[in-house]
């Protein structure tokens, strides 16, 4: 006997939408504010740090505009410099302060790999924190990173709305005003108020060593703190996912309570929600943004169901030996391997969705453990690109480039040069985009097919048969899109994995910012077509279904194979018995 | 037929096929699977064949060519379509030799050439019974020439030098008369030859869209290639843990490859871009550019000169009102008679409606030994006098003048009509017999009556129609809103024109016109859709990117269409190969993975045979499709006037939907055919 989702499971999924969709409205608005430069009620309180991080590094926000050329080589030199400070911040760990524990320095190819997966937002992390990092390299290093690699995404994804709302123009704003502005008024203020709130739920906010623990048995055990509320706030908020501890928010200090649950996994989809507001905003046609974010919702809450749906449901094993795998107010039911049982079946698969369709990466369970189904489902999310919803910034610019494809193919279909919000899609439009939709199929596709090939890369697989195929597919799919959470079951802290994988995040990030912005600069340089009757309407529920369905038959026709490979055998073969 | 057949054949040489990167994967597939045949023909079991049967990798190999055969047939019919049109007016541009001169002022002097030697600038006479030997701008004369080769239209025209009528065709011929000709363009270049390369594909030069379209498919077809390449490790390592099954075949992979690289479009879109052009030559539209009839499907401003295009050019009498005291009979019979030697069509008009109105005889002029008065600029008036009656019709102002010289005036019911008119539109006509006014005959400009339908067809299509006019603005806003334009122009200059498309494109807007006269040449520059009248000026034509052979305003629109249609087949063809892929798939996998994982079964919804029947029918399904669309491409999608939305849901559905599912039906029969033939 399986069982569909429960009430209470219904009631919690409907309750985390509602709360989330209501966000949208005044967040998404107030960005737009700080975007544009105009007044927010927050401009009394933090103008003047924003002007003297201006005086200071001699930025006019009015005058100096920049190209998108000049854009991409600010963010690329940015980029390059946080992540050699990082590197080296790891790599000496050992010889840098705030050392209670005496960690040692990390190995090169961690630091490489670590550097790279903080500064690319996607907070892949090949090592447990308790037991590498030193308060200074979580703090100095990691939440910085935190804070700026968001900010980066957000800045990108600013420029390319400025390219489709201007005309004519040469120039898609400033980068460093973007990232003053979206760390000072966005960031900072929205991981101060979820810090302070998860603090009060008991979140672990200190820097004194590591506590010792006299235990039942009469053992000493070791628990781990630090200054964790502070960090986790921004970790979620800026769907970064770098845990403070190994276990991330499945560790009782880093996510102690339903409430904290619930403010962590709201905090995951937050911001990029509600940028689908901003962007409509300011194209100045609001609806343009409600149709990309009910196109995000319509792929976001299916697969949402289906996971929780699959995990509730258990395995069909159990149930010929007669284990009883229904809810109960003695038991969860269904799968609970895995998950931690202050969240549940319901939490779990909820946060599981959320973390890979935001390209967070954080967990509450291990999405190891799941069924071969639901498990598939986080890896779907990413596959998409990390569009549904998506990372802070990077997720809507992600799919403002599936959104021109769309409009290509369709715009063809009535009989025009294609065009959205009045720019005509041509052959640059059109190469771009493409680099950014093949970016990250290369480095999945190639990645694991390099992982599966090698000695090293075939050492770090436990698991026989297609799950160990799943783990390796899981870790480059993570990577190559950036979203940074693990399969486990994979030991990925070995030099081969910490190359391959840095190297993908690496990639995926950029090879997608550069085309990204380069097309920003050429819409920001074209005339704006008028509308009228013969022009594609891209805010009526027929785009959104065609939206929809490009970015599925795009994702299905490209992952088919490794997903046929990997989940669906292991469903198969379990449903065989 | 038979040159079809060869074509397709010939077009497989690897340089031909590298144009076109989808189909040159196929070729480089074919070519793999046959050195596989071949090495399998000698060792059966070699390990390259993977343990597939002979005959498998043979009929594989078989159909992979034949799908590029296919795609080289499409393009091949598509081109000689187009090429037999093309040939027609090509036939007409004989080898003639020509009369050369060295100066322009003596035109005895002439020096024999042969045509194709003829360079831009040269100076030629042309005379009565000679072939006009290569398009150019008479400088000098009047002939009448025999346009029929390049028209179709058998009575010929006057060229001459100076007017509105200054150009001339390669091809056509002088009937009578001689005119001196500059050539204006060098061999292979002039309007029909750069029509010519528009449909043969190895000249073909891509239009904007089909490059962006292109990069589109290749970067889809890299998806693909990765997606198949990958797959060989990923079977290894499969088949290495399940510890069961073989490795997936080459043969296989380059099956699975050359079904998901979009072939469908890839080896139709030469084809459509061809049958595109060649839809024009058959509307008797000369393209200087692929570029150009596809910017005409983007055009959302059409500029249309009034004359000719929205009325008939010549007004004509709808009603008689009389003035007080008069009958309308006593004023139609007045104005018959006034108007019976006038043979302008708009005299001919009211001597028409008058005798339809009140049934009056037929009557000869000469018979009535009557004196006409012709129509001078001075006095703007015409007339008769019949036994002491002088009848006589003109504008109000003149026919005031003469009426109050010989005492008499016109009543104020008279002038209120006659603003009233002016105010509709319309051109008042004040008939006065001796001193008396009998009243006003309204003239009218009249619409063509198909015109207001096909504009507001444009509307729905979200195209805006503009009258341009040298009426004044009170006439032109009347006759604007009977044709139902969108706006007009009134008062027309060059100057205003040029004016007014540079604005319009500051907005963003594309614009399209029509014109024929050298004062139209700045504004055709200007706009980014210009089709020339044959029957214009040669610099006219020069700043054109069209011409049309027809002489026919209303033209603009179908190219309109044209340039539409020819995206629409593109974009619904993409749709359709793409949304084909789901089901190859669905047929390719559980096939290919049978040995490792024999429960991938499960996804075998078609319930194919056996693995080998899978794969096969989804290469010869793909193979097929292509035939199937030929027509398709060659006709070219449905196109109607109507909202963008309501165009796009119906493609979707169509070509959208129905990709999805088409494959599984076509597929699942394949299958069911192999099997019963003993393949599967």
């Amino acid at each position: 006997m399986s069982q569909f989702i429960t009430g209470n499971g219904w009631l919690q999924l409907a309750l985390y939408m509602a709360v989330l969709l209501a966000c949208v409205v005044p967040l998404g608005g107030y960005m737009a504010r700080v975007f544009q430069g105009e007044k927010t009620f927050m401009s009394p309180v933090l103008g003047w740090l924003e002007k003297l991080t201006y005086t200071i590094c001699g930025v006019d926000p009015d005058k100096d505009d920049m190209s998108w050329k000049d854009y991409a080589i600010a963010t690329m030199v940015f980029s390059a410099i946080a992540f050699i400070v990082l590197y080296f911040i790891l790599v000496f760990q050992n010889l840098l302060p705030f050392n209670p524990q005496k960690l040692p320095g990390l190995t090169p190819d961690l630091s490489f790999n670590t550097a790279a997966s903080f500064v690319t937002n996607t907070n892949w992390q090949a090592y447990g924190g308790e037991t590498t990092m030193s308060y200074f390299s979580q703090m100095v290093g990691l939440t910085v990173q935190n804070f700026i690699s968001p900010a980066v995404g957000l800045a990108v994804l600013v420029a390319l709305i400025r390219g489709l709302s201007r005309k004519e123009s040469t120039g898609i704003g400033n980068f460093w005003v973007d990232m003053v502005r979206a760390n000072i008024y966005v960031l900072l203020p929205l991981a101060l108020i979820v810090a302070i709130l998860l603090g009060s739920q008991g979140v672990v906010q200190t820097f004194d060593a590591y506590v010792t623990a006299h235990t039942l048995q009469g053992i000493d055990q070791t628990i781990a703190v630090g200054p964790a509320a502070s960090q986790v706030a921004i970790k979620q908020l800026g769907t970064n996912g770098g845990g403070f501890f190994n276990v991330n928010s499945a560790h009782p200090l880093e996510n102690p309570t339903p409430l904290a649950n619930f403010i962590e996994v709201l905090s995951i989809l937050l911001i990029p929600a509600a940028l689908c507001y901003t962007f409509g905003v300011m194209v100045k046609d609001k609806r343009q943004g409600w149709s990309i974010l009910a196109a995000m919702t319509i792929i976001f809450v299916p697969l949402l169901i289906f996971c929780v749906a699959m995990e509730q449901g258990g395995n069909p094993n159990f149930a010929a030996l007669h284990i009883d795998q229904m809810a109960s107010h003695l038991q969860p039911g269904g799968n609970m391997e895995g998950k931690e049982t202050r969240f549940g079946i319901t939490n779990s698969a909820l946060w599981a969705s959320a973390t890979t369709a935001a390209s967070n990466g954080s967990v509450n369970s291990m999405h190891d453990s799941y069924t071969p189904l639901g498990g598939m489902v986080p890896l779907l999310l990413m596959k998409f690109g990390e569009i549904i919803y998506g990372g802070v910034g990077s997720g809507l610019y992600g799919m403002l480039v599936m959104v021109i494809l769309t409009v290509f193919i369709a715009g063809l279909m009535v009989g025009r040069t294609p065009e959205y919000l009045g720019k005509k899609i041509q052959s640059f439009e059109i190469k771009m985009a493409s680099i950014a939709m093949l970016v990250p199929g290369i480095l999945v596709l190639i990645g694991t097919a390099i992982a599966v090939m090698t000695k090293d890369g075939q050492a770090g697989i436990y698991n026989p048969g297609a799950h160990g195929f799943s783990e390796v597919l899981y870790a480059v799919t993570s990577a190559g899109n950036n979203n940074g959470s693990a399969f486990a079951g994979l030991s990925a802290n070995t030099p081969f994995y910490n190359s391959l994988l840095g190297i993908c995040m690496l990639f995926s990030r950029f090879w997608i910012i550069i085309p990204t912005l380069a097309l920003a600069g050429a819409l920001a340089a074209k005339k704006t077509v008028p509308e009228s009757a013969g022009t594609l309407p891209t805010h009526n529920v027929l785009f959104i279904a065609t939206l929809v369905g490009v970015i599925v038959i795009v994702t299905v026709l490209t992952y088919v194979p490794t997903l046929a490979l990997g989940p669906v055998v292991e469903h198969f073969n379990m449903i065989k018995g | 037929m038979g040159a079809v057949f060869r074509n397709s054949i010939l077009r497989l040489n690897p340089l031909y096929q590298a144009r076109n990167p989808v189909m040159f994967l196929v070729f480089v597939g074919s070519i793999i699977t046959t050195g596989i045949f071949g090495v399998m023909l000698v060792r059966p079991d070699a390990i390259i064949g993977g343990g597939q049967p002979l005959w498998f990798v043979g009929l594989i190999t078989f159909w992979l060519w034949f799908t590029l055969l296919f795609a080289n047939f499409a393009e091949a019919i598509a081109e000689g379509k187009g090429k037999a049109q093309a040939d027609s007016l090509k036939k007409s541009r004989r080898d003639v030799s020509a009369k050369k001169l060295n100066k322009v002022t003596d035109r005895t002097k002439h020096l024999s050439v042969p045509a194709n030697s003829l360079r831009k600038g040269d100076i030629i006479v042309v005379e009565a019974g000679d072939f006009v030997p290569a398009d150019g701008q008479v400088l000098e004369g009047i002939a009448s020439v025999d346009e029929s080769a390049v028209t179709g239209e058998s009575a010929p025209v006057i060229r001459e030098s100076g007017g509105d009528r200054d150009a001339v065709t390669g091809g056509t011929r002088v009937l009578s008369d001689w005119i001196v000709v500059r050539v204006t363009s060098d061999p292979g270049e002039s309007f029909l030859d750069r029509m010519i390369s528009l449909v043969e594909s190895a000249k073909r030069q891509k239009t904007p869209n089909e490059i962006a379209l292109s990069i589109l498919l290749a970067a889809l077809t890299i998806i693909f290639l990765l997606v198949c390449a990958t797959l060989l490790p990923y079977s290894l390592f499969s088949v290495e843990r399940a510890g069961a099954g073989s490795v997936i075949t080459i043969t296989v992979l380059i099956a699975l490859l050359v079904c998901l690289i979009p072939t469908t479009i890839g080896g139709l879109l030469s084809a459509i871009g061809i049958s595109g052009m060649q839809r024009l030559i058959k509307a008797n539209v000369i393209a200087t550019s692929g570029r150009a009839v596809e910017a005409a499907g983007d055009v959302n401003v059409l500029l249309l000169d009034k004359t000719g295009t929205i009325t008939f050019g010549n007004r004509q009498a709808v009603e008689f009102f009389p003035a007080p005291g008069i009958t309308q009979q006593q004023l139609a019979e007045a104005s018959e008679l006034s108007s019976l030697a006038d043979e302008t069509p708009e005299g001919r008009s009211i001597v028409v409606l008058a005798r339809k109105l009140f049934g009056l005889p037929e009557r000869d002029v000469k018979d009535l030994k009557a004196d006409f008065i012709p129509f001078s600029a001075e006095q703007r008036v015409s007339g008769i006098i019949i036994n002491e009656r002088h009848i006589l019709k003109g504008a109000g102002d003149a026919i005031a003048r003469i009426v109050a010289q010989k005492g008499g005036s016109v009543p104020a019911e008279v002038t209120v009509q006659i603003e009233d008119i002016a105010r509709q539109g319309g051109t008042p006509l004040t008939v006065a017999e001796n001193s008396q006014v009998l009243g006003v005959v309204y003239l009218k400009d009249i619409v063509k009556p198909d015109i207001k339908a096909r504009l507001a067809d444009l509307r729905k299509m979200g195209i805006k129609s503009i009258m341009i006019t040298g009426d004044n603005p009170l006439t032109a806003a009347a006759i604007a809103s009977e044709a139902g334009v969108d706006d007009f122009l009134a008062q027309a200059t060059p100057e205003t024109k040029l004016k007014y498309i540079r604005q319009m494109q500051e907005g963003g807007e594309l614009v399209a016109m029509v014109g024929d006269g050298t004062n139209d040449a700045p504004a055709l520059a200007q706009s980014d859709v210009a089709v020339a009248m044959n029957s214009g000026t040669q610099a006219a034509k020069e700043a054109g990117n069209m011409v049309d052979l027809d002489s026919d305003p209303t033209k603009l629109i179908e190219v309109v269409e044209i340039g539409k249609q020819l995206l629409m087949t593109r974009g619904s063809l993409t749709t359709f190969s793409i949304a084909n892929d789901l089901a190859k798939y669905f047929a390719i996998i559980p096939a290919a993975f049978a040995t490792t994982y024999p429960v991938l079964g499960a996804l075998n919804v078609m319930g194919l045979k056996s693995p080998q029947s899978a794969i096969l029918a989804a290469v010869i399904f793909n193979a097929l499709v292509i035939i199937a669309l030929i027509p398709l491409a060659l006709k070219g999608v449905k196109y109607r006037a109507e909202p963008a939305a309501k165009m796009l849901s119906r493609n979707m559905f169509v070509y959208g939907l129905g990709g999805i599912i088409a494959p599984f039906i076509g597929i699942k029969l394949i299958d069911m055919a192999l099997a019963a033939v003993g393949l599967a």
